[in-house]
């Protein structure tokens, strides 16, 4: 929820330069999980839980050590397990803490309709205000990690918050605090990376995982969680990550291009029927001419 | 009501001319559930399409007041074509007649109707019109359903949440085209076509100016296939 101390990049659905849009400036904050220390103990779990006020929901086994298949509207913090056969025939258990990235270019706020449901801070945080969502689920086709999810009760879309509350008051987000192995780092988003990178050396150079790497996706102009992989080639692997992601396409001309196509097509049909009317104006028929005999015939009742 | 109540009402009120039953009373029932259905989600709709529209929720009590109900007047605007479909889908069907009217449109557009060959109870815009409303709301009705449950396609089928907004879009756009066209050619344009779609009548000359084959029909004595056409 907002956090009015905070100041905005950007904000759904409005017309126009929001209010207060730009003015200040701050460090991108930035969550970083070291995959290759993540013992899959779900303490994240319980502490997100456990500060956004949710019970504990039902769990559902599909196979896995994982809580249930995907995040839920009051479920926003979830490890993926996944049982990977590496090209030795050895079997690698890969966990990966599944939440919102916060996007710098974020899929949902750029599909939002309702003003202001969707909030971007300058510290990067994007958040959902939900006093000025209406629930029309468009997020989640703009969202490319599959994250939004809506509460059938309240009409409304919720997702990760990073904590806003937490990180306003300086404090790190929940599921960091919670974090046994030190896996979960929180920080700015220049010194993550740099921990990051400095970790992914260390993977390459001692450990012996050449293909080790930082997930930073280019293609929605990098993230505010950021992960350390093994093998960084396969991000697919760590519970479906996705290799490029980005806005989809559809999304961006919807809410691009179309948006003025579409404007100026309804524009000039209106234009277009007015400037009939002017230049050749109503089809009038005129109701005492009575010429055909047949209407005299029967006319009247 | 029946055509006979139609009659005796108008009589007790003293009206007598040369008038004729266009649509029944069914039949305006009929095309006015369908115009407060599309017009509701016309305006909910342009709402979520643009920042610059989303003001016109509040016209309808606010953005998720807008959201709840848009899809369940779309479902009212549905049945209403679907059952328009049903007894209109003779009277739609494009005639010779029609070919020979839309190559001469130029005069309609023109409003040198003297020049153009008689048709029947629907000129080839009408008829154009109806179409593209049934299966606009057909492609309304798939996409719509999908975007209101987006969340129940699966990731894997996510390409159909993106075909969904698509052709939510194209297909409303189009309705919206044809829409624009009509109110202006039903209120503006054709003198007599609003009144007609409100009381059912349309005097015997506007029947023979613009409608000559049904006119025709109707007072000839040949055998009509609804109840419109009854004198009056």
């Amino acid at each position: 929820m907002s956090q009015a101390t905070l100041a905005i990049r950007r904000i759904s659905g409005h017309a126009g330069v929001a209010p207060g849009e730009g003015v200040e400036r701050d460090y991108q904050v930035c969550k970083l999980v070291d995959t290759t220390t993540c013992i899959g103990c779900k303490a994240c779990e319980v502490a997100c839980l456990e500060w956004n006020g949710y019970e504990f929901s039902d769990t559902r086994f599909d196979n896995s050590y994982q809580t249930m298949p995907e995040t839920t509207w009051k479920y926003w913090n979830l490890i993926k397990f996944n049982e990977h056969e590496n090209s030795d025939g050895t079997i690698s258990l890969l966990m990966r803490k599944d939440q919102c990235m916060h996007c710098a270019d974020p899929g949902c706020l750029a599909a939002c309709p309702a003003d202001g449901a969707i909030v971007q801070y300058t510290n990067g945080i994007v958040d959902f205000q939900q006093q000025n969502c209406i629930g029309c689920g468009y997020c989640v086709s703009g969202c490319p990690f599959d994250i939004p999810k809506f509460n059938p009760a309240t009409k409304k879309m919720f997702k990760c918050t990073l904590c806003v509350d937490r990180v306003s008051e300086g404090l790190e987000p929940a599921c960091i605090k919670s974090c046994p192995t030190g896996c979960l780092h929180f920080g700015t988003k220049e010194d993550m990376k740099d921990l990051a990178e400095t970790r992914a050396t260390q993977l390459r150079d001692n450990f012996g995982f050449e293909k080790a790497g930082v997930y930073d996706p280019p293609g929605v102009g990098g993230t505010g969680v950021i992960y350390v992989l093994h093998d960084a080639t396969n991000p697919e692997a760590y519970g479906g990550l996705p290799k490029d992601p980005h806005i989809p396409w559809v999304v961006r001309f919807w809410k691009g291009p179309a948006k003025w196509i579409g404007n100026l097509a309804m524009l000039g049909g209106i234009v277009g029927v007015t400037l009939h009317y002017l230049r050749f104006g109503p089809k009038q028929v005129d109701a005492e001419k009575h010429d055909d005999p047949t209407d005299e015939k029967g006319g009247r009742p | 009501m029946s055509t006979s109540q139609v009659i005796s009402s108008r009589r007790s009120l003293g009206e007598t001319g040369g008038r004729i039953l266009r649509y029944t009373l069914s039949e305006r029932v009929l095309h006015w559930l369908a115009a407060i259905t599309y017009i509701y989600c016309l305006i909910t709709g342009l709402a979520f399409w643009s920042p610059y529209f989303y003001w016109l929720a509040t016209l309808v009590g606010g953005g998720p007041t807008a959201r709840f109900w848009h899809p369940w007047f779309g479902l009212g605007f549905t049945l209403a074509v679907f059952w328009m479909y049903t007894i209109w889908r003779r009277d739609m069907q494009t005639t010779g007649a029609d070919r020979r009217w839309s190559k001469a449109v130029k005069y309609y557009i023109e409003n040198e109707d003297e020049k153009l060959p008689p048709i029947g109870r629907f000129n080839y815009g009408q008829k154009l019109f109806f179409w593209l409303m049934f299966y606009g709301v057909i492609l309304l009705l798939i996409s719509g359903v999908g975007l209101w449950y987006v969340e129940s396609i699966p990731w894997s089928l996510r390409w159909l949440r993106y075909l969904a907004i698509t052709v939510h879009v194209v297909a409303a756009l189009a309705t919206i085209g044809g829409f624009i066209i009509h109110v202006y050619m039903g209120t503006a344009m054709v003198r007599g076509g609003f009144t007609s779609i409100v009381r059912g009548e349309v005097t015997a000359n506007w029947a023979r100016t613009h409608h000559r084959l049904w006119y025709e029909r109707v007072t000839k004595g040949a055998p009509a296939d609804s109840e419109s056409g009854r004198r009056l």
